[in-house]
């Protein structure tokens, strides 16, 4: 159903007119208002949080921002959240677990901000928290992989009951640049390394992780967008209702059966 | 003393010319152990009865899973889980199988991490110990499993958990499995804590990445060892984005307890001794029949 290699989608999603988050709200949701800061350091605009309603049903949406052009990228750092994001969307889903919201979490991330400031103020704990509290957290989580899942930086965001990818997204625990220039010393073999790490929506289905493909329009997302953003809410749309009539002990169960099955290994009883 | 005329002649390099050329001595190094960090020189047999600590920089080196469990609890109480599991090839990575072969063969382990059942200083605990000798000690999904079948069998025999951490991250060549690893851990120290029971981690040399944002960061009580790395993101990385040289404390145990993300430095000589306290202070929270 897809021919593309994954370079090529990695390329694809990387196009320019690409959607963003900010194009995607409008078009899926009837009412939107956005929400600012964590209450403890700043705001970070790497990551975007507020309310929402979908066919009348209100909702909190998450997602991470991808600039629309420098300006843009340069205030959201191309979509690299520092841990004032990540609190902030934990802020936001804890309101949305007190109103009995869904929480709608939209991924497109190169992955969590490097840098000093990041550190200093805990990236690794802030994604850490938000791992441990979505899988407690007691009102449903769908996960939409726009474009780039980039590593623990997305799965901040990721710890969902369902997980969807848009056709031409992928997902993956490392940079296919990242890879080659650990594996083989040489960034530039990242095509390479992007086939090697097996990180398309196909491959995801294959290894349990990805539980719905969302087609895009023929050529990618960025050929008809409201196309794309139909596709988006009518997934949505059938998904959310399954989840919000299970009950709150059931859905918590699933959701943590549903990472605690992720991995394969082999167990040699005999011994 | 031997060690302060090496200390002499380092700091007479350092002074006269920038080429750091180390000294490339001719000491049997079974004999002399010389610091990583600092440079200082030491005789191995000092250096082994001070649990492999750098008397000058107090730097603790990284020991194996094994050297840490003797140390760390009551001889002859550790029982072990799940000893045989073994990793697969899911994305049929090229060299995976051969470089878990060769880190079998080199620490005599199955995988990065070893867990299970103990007592130190008679307080019984489930522990896990990673290894750093094995790949770096990334977590794939062997890791992930027997780290969240630890606190599973802790939350049914109601017995707080204790993890010494040590990693590089994420197991790259498992792709995809190995991110989601991080979850599962997280989502099992929540099921843990929400039962009531005590979480203790370690920080050892070194804690990063994958490691750093899951379970390493989720103690009730935060420990890092003395100088030891911990961090989220490579030293490296982070310099090639700021193009800027990083100050040596950058991301060290002291770093991180400036900025309030660890509780308490412990050094390994007082280690055992801290964690015992700690653990029988929590006592009632173990004994506690739950509410069922």
């Amino acid at each position: 159903m897809n021919e593309l290699t994954a370079w090529e989608r990695i390329e694809l999603i990387r196009h320019k007119n690409r959607p963003t988050v900010h194009d995607y709200i409008p078009m899926i949701f009837d009412e939107f208002y956005e929400m600012h800061g964590d209450r403890c350091f700043g705001d970070d605009a790497a990551i975007l949080g507020g309310v929402g309603k979908i066919s009348g049903i209100p909702v909190t949406i998450l997602g991470q921002v991808k600039g629309r052009d420098l300006e843009e990228n340069r205030r959201t750092n191309f979509a690299c959240p520092h841990p004032e994001g990540y609190r902030k969307a934990l802020r936001l889903a804890k309101q949305a677990e007190k109103f009995h919201r869904p929480v709608i979490c939209f991924i497109d991330t190169p992955g969590a901000f490097c840098g000093v400031a990041a550190e200093e103020r805990g990236q690794g704990e802030a994604i850490a928290r938000n791992l441990l509290e979505f899988s407690r957290l007691k009102t449903p989580i769908l996960s939409i992989v726009l474009g780039e899942g980039g590593s623990g930086g997305a799965l901040a965001l990721g710890v969902c009951d369902a997980l969807a990818m848009l056709q031409n997204a992928v997902y993956s625990v490392i940079s296919p640049r990242g890879c080659a220039s650990i594996l083989w010393k040489d960034a530039s073999k990242e095509k390479e390394a992007a086939e090697r790490l097996r990180m398309t929506a196909e491959d995801l289905v294959g290894f349990g992780v990805c539980d719905t493909i969302i087609p895009e329009p023929p050529g990618g997302a960025h050929t008809d967008p409201q196309q794309a953003a139909e596709n988006i809410a009518d997934y949505i749309l059938e998904t959310l209702p399954v989840f919000m009539q299970k009950g709150v002990a059931n859905l918590l169960e699933a959701r943590y059966n549903k990472f605690r099955k992720i991995g394969e290994f082999e167990e040699n009883s005999t011994k | 003393m031997l060690q302060d005329l090496f200390k002499v002649v380092k700091s007479r390099l350092d002074y006269d010319s920038t080429n750091a050329a180390p000294v490339k001595s001719n000491i049997p190094s079974d004999l002399l152990f010389k610091c990583p960090r600092c440079q200082n020189v030491m005789f191995m047999d000092d250096y082994k009865a001070g649990l492999k600590v750098c008397s000058a920089c107090s730097y603790h080196s990284r020991i194996s899973a094994r050297e840490r469990l003797d140390i760390t609890v009551d001889k002859g109480s550790f029982v072990e889980y799940d000893a045989d599991l073994i990793s697969k090839n899911p994305l049929d990575f090229d060299g995976y199988p051969e470089k878990i072969a060769q880190a079998q063969e080199a620490t005599g382990l199955k995988d990065a991490i070893i867990t299970g059942e103990c007592t130190i200083r008679t307080r019984k605990c489930v522990i896990g110990i990673m290894d750093s000798r094995f790949m770096m000690a990334s977590m794939g999904s062997v890791v992930g499993e027997k780290i969240a079948r630890a606190f599973e069998r802790a939350i049914e025999k109601r017995l707080p958990v204790v993890l010494f951490t040590a990693s590089g991250g994420a197991r790259m060549q498992e792709g995809i499995l190995s991110l989601m690893q991080m979850a599962k851990t997280s989502a099992a120290v929540a099921r843990h804590s929400d039962a009531g029971l005590l979480y203790i981690t370690v920080l050892t040399d070194p804690t990063t990445g994958g490691v750093t944002a899951s379970f390493a960061s989720l103690g009730d009580i935060i420990i890092a060892e003395p100088k030891v790395l911990i961090g989220f993101a490579g030293r490296r990385v982070i310099e090639d984005t700021i193009k800027q040289r990083l100050p040596d404390d950058f991301q060290s145990a002291e770093f991180l307890l400036e900025h309030g993300f660890v509780d308490m430095i412990v050094s390994r000589v007082n280690m055992r001794r801290t964690i015992s306290k700690l653990l029988k202070l929590h006592l009632s929270a173990t004994e506690e029949p739950s509410h069922e």
